[in-house]
């Protein structure tokens, strides 16, 4: 029966010093076949991706292509044994065209003798075959830069067929797409499933999982769990066997108890016309705001600009009543407002600072002595007392934090805005790419603060936390406010019409995918 | 057990792999001539090395932040010419301004300071505020400030001559130092750049701006949105590196009694691969004192040693060349993901 199996990895280990990330996983692929691969972040899926890809080696275990035994020790071996992988952040040659990304490193060559040039006219029919295929449209002679995400990994897709892959490894694919978007891609899905192309799909939205894949392996803490086919499960099921415990409440209870306004924005209209217009809302003191909406909704453009980040054109905030300005970060600062931003990575931590550093960088002048030098000791002693309060898993303060999972490094940029002590704390996506037990610990910290009379606006993609987790939920759709609702009250249904209102019936449908249920 | 214990070990060492290269490196010339080992020749090092130092502490500051300094050599040069000019004895027949009456010693050595001061301000404006990156807009003052340097070392009744007969209040800055009986001495120039060490290891690591200088190193975007503004920060950073060269130059003049256009042509480079060297990342966020200034010692103990040794001149830029690579692969090997 193993001749029946595209891709099989048996018995794969591999350790880190100090972790074993993987130990004795299994994964078969049957051909023609869309194969979910889930689990917990850290429970090793994309360990186990970057093996079979010959990023890593493998300390155990043997990979079987079409019942052969393959040596991967590179990213080209991959591709020649017939396994390529469209990573979650796409990273094309932005200044050149189409046709060029695709055939990189392969373009066709004509001439005579030792005289070669590369064959434009072959390899626009090449591309356009290959298009014509998988029926993608875009013009091989566009520059790549100027191409949306969807589109490009549309060409990600087709050079990965061009390599004639039997098994492609999609790591979470849909993060950045828009429902129509979504629906394109499971278009192309559907047309390689058809071709006996193999997809491995990695994703944490259970609603797309059930709906495109056959099977479905699921892995926590670097074992294998099983695989099962995707009609005998249910997203309850995948989370229990994720989470190897039964979820029975997700959201903490809420405790907190909304006051008096502390914020009003009145008319707040962006100097980028294509942004946030005339949003007018109130934050009352100890309330979770959600902020829903779909993406292109000007959200996080919103909430930048009242951090001073985005610039404002007109309209007016003002904090318990008095009429304030804000036009830069340290402005938001001095009225007692933090921000909590979506790309952690790329806006939030220090990597190579260590969590001692990032957690009282934002607030330096505390730690101040009357000659200018700063009190290290105190400031280590506050760092760790935070590392104790939320459970930070560190080693010691003087960590660098990109060694620290997302979820611990989302605590760490907790704890640094808590230190300057804010009434306003500004939240974009703050479970965004962590596990479910960490995202239990972060709920369980903002419902504590908005307990102690801290206003908290949370921008969240995540369906049942808006309706876990908020008092009201604001609504955007394209840079408008299109509602507000009681956050006990409120339906899926009714905040996904709000949601996509103003937006053509025709999209609607494909646009609720993105609030499919994530974990 | 064993392997973890093994990997500290080896993590410690690689840690601090650059101290162990200064130690060997003493230890192989010492084999080579046993009269390496005697307390004059440390001091002789150390002497020479001393504006180097304060150079490469200058160029650590804009490289933490993720920047680089091509301009410091050619500022070097700029503070040594002015500083000279103004110090030459009252008598001497080729003075720089024949009419100067004659200065408290400060003030040409303040005014060195300040130039370079005025230099990184510029720096520091056109990185923060026009948003050229640093390579370009240091390439420019660089360019720039020699052109100014020769147009000053040109002026009537000069015209380009080398400057000379300092005054020896001034020269003892350079080359003076106080004398302990028995051969044991120990040069005014090295406390200078011992107490420009320490103030520098202050402000990396015990100040509001140290820190800020490691967070615009580390992430610009992040710092921005904790509230630092960076700007500022660049513009004050650069300024102090500026400074710093401002004084190097002032003291090379002292040490060697002279000066022309020329001086601290290339500096710049010695300074950047000292740094390198001792560990201070060109990504960023990342260097400390010491390692800058073990990376100082490392050249001034090759240019010392093996001259003392007999390696030809040629040899030893050979080696400084592999010692610059292998100790920036070396480093890299530190943050790559471990395969």
């Amino acid at each position: 029966m193993k001749e029946l199996n595209v891709l099989e990895m048996r018995g794969i280990s591999k350790g880190f010093p100090g972790v074993q990330a993987l130990s004795n996983v299994t994964l078969k692929v049957k051909p023609g076949t869309v194969h979910a691969l889930m689990g917990e972040n850290g429970a090793g899926k994309s360990t186990l991706m970057k093996c079979l890809f010959g990023i890593y080696k493998p300390d155990e275990g043997e990979i079987y292509i079409d019942g052969n035994k393959m040596a991967i020790n590179s990213s080209k071996d991959a591709l020649n044994s017939g396994v390529s992988m469209i990573h979650q952040e796409l990273h094309p040659v932005p200044h050149r065209n189409v046709m060029e990304n695709i055939w990189l490193g392969r373009f066709p060559e004509s001439g005579f003798g030792p005289f070669k040039f590369i064959n434009h006219k072959r390899m626009y029919e090449d591309t356009l075959k290959l298009f014509r295929d998988l029926e993608i449209d875009i013009d091989p002679y566009a520059r790549t830069g100027s191409l949306s995400v969807s589109k490009i990994q549309s060409l990600e897709i087709a050079k990965a067929v061009s390599f004639h892959s039997k098994v492609i490894v999609m790591d979470e694919p849909t993060s950045s797409l828009t429902g129509n978007e979504v629906e394109q891609l499971f278009s192309i899905i559907n047309r390689l499933r058809k071709r006996g192309v193999s997809i491995i799909y990695i994703s944490h939205k259970m609603e797309e999982i059930l709906r495109i894949s056959d099977e479905v392996t699921i892995m926590r803490d670097g074992q294998y769990v099983g695989t099962w086919e995707s009609n005998d499960l249910t997203t309850d099921l995948i989370i229990t066997r994720m989470v190897g415990r039964d979820l029975k409440e997700r959201f903490p209870e809420r405790t907190n108890v909304p006051g008096s306004t502390l914020l009003k924005v009145e008319k707040l209209t962006s100097s980028n016309p294509k942004s946030f217009q005339n949003v007018s809302f109130e934050l009352k003191r100890g309330e979770i705001l959600g902020l829903g909406g779909l993406v292109g909704a000007q959200r996080t453009e919103l909430i930048e600009a009242l951090f001073g980040l985005r610039s404002v054109a007109s309209g007016s905030l003002s904090i318990d009543g008095k009429p304030v300005r804000i036009k830069s970060p340290a402005d938001a600062k001095k009225h007692k407002i933090a921000l909590l931003t979506e790309e952690r990575r790329v806006t939030g931590i220090f990597p190579v600072l260590s969590v001692y550093e990032n957690t009282i960088i934002a607030n330096l002048g505390r730690y101040e002595n009357k000659l200018g030098l700063i009190n290290e000791s105190k400031g280590k002693a506050d760092a760790a007392l935070n590392v104790e309060k939320f459970r930070t898993k560190t080693p010691s303060v003087n960590q660098q934090i990109r060694y620290l999972s997302g979820g611990n490094q989302q605590k760490v940029l907790l704890a640094r805005w808590l230190l300057t002590d804010p009434d306003i704390l500004l939240l974009d996506e703050p479970t965004r790419g962590i596990d479910v037990g960490a995202k239990y610990e972060i709920y369980s910290i903002i419902i504590d603060l908005a307990k102690q009379g801290k206003s908290i606006i949370m921008i969240s993609s995540e369906m049942p936390e808006l309706l876990g987790m908020s008092d009201r939920i604001m609504v955007m759709s394209e840079g408008r406010l299109s509602g507000i609702v009681d956050g006990k009250q409120a339906t899926e249904q009714e905040i996904m019409r709000l949601a996509a209102q103003q937006r053509s019936s025709a999209t609607a449908g494909g646009q609720a995918n993105e609030h499919a249920i994530t974990v | 057990m064993n392997t973890q214990l093994l990997f500290k070990m080896k993590d410690y060492l690689m840690q601090r792999a650059i101290f162990v290269v200064l130690i060997v490196l003493i230890i192989g010339i010492a084999f080579t001539d046993p009269n390496f080992l005697q307390f004059s020749t440390f001091i002789n090092i150390l002497q020479q090395s001393s504006t180097r130092l304060i150079i490469a502490l200058g160029a650590a500051f804009i490289l933490i932040t993720g920047g680089t300094d091509l301009s410091s050599g050619r500022v070097v040069g700029l503070t040594a010419v002015i500083s000279a000019s103004m110090l030459q004895i009252d008598t001497y027949a080729n003075r720089f301004f024949p009419d100067l009456p004659h200065l408290w010693v400060g003030i040409p050595v303040i005014v060195g300071i300040l130039v370079g001061l005025l230099v990184g301000l510029v720096n520091g404006l056109i990185v923060a505020k026009l948003h050229v990156p640093p390579f370009i807009a240091t390439l420019g003052t660089m360019v720039g400030i020699y052109g100014l340097n020769s147009l000053y070392f040109d002026m009537d009744p000069n015209n380009s001559q080398p400057i000379g007969g300092l005054r020896p209040d001034f020269m003892k800055w350079g080359s003076g130092y106080f004398d302990f009986g028995g051969g044991y001495t120990l040069p005014y120039i090295v406390i200078i750049a011992l107490v420009v060490a320490v103030i520098c290891w202050v402000v990396f690591n015990k100040t509001r701006l140290g820190k800020n200088m490691y967070a615009i190193g580390g992430n610009v975007q992040a710092a921005h949105v904790s509230g630092i503004n960076v700007a500022r920060n660049l513009i004050l950073i650069y300024a102090i590196s500026g400074g710093l060269y401002g004084l190097a130059g002032v003291l090379e003049a002292a040490r060697t009694g002279g000066a022309t256009n020329n001086y601290g042509n290339m500096y710049e480079l010695d300074a950047i691969a000292a740094c390198v060297v001792g560990g201070v990342s060109t990504a960023g966020g990342v260097g400390t004192v010491p390692g800058v200034a073990a990376g100082v010692l490392i050249f001034g103990v090759i240019n010392y040693g093996l001259t003392f040794v007999g390696v030809s001149p040629y040899y030893q830029l050979i080696i400084k060349g592999l010692i610059i690579v292998a100790a920036v692969a070396f480093d890299i090997r530190k943050y790559m993901a471990k395969k």
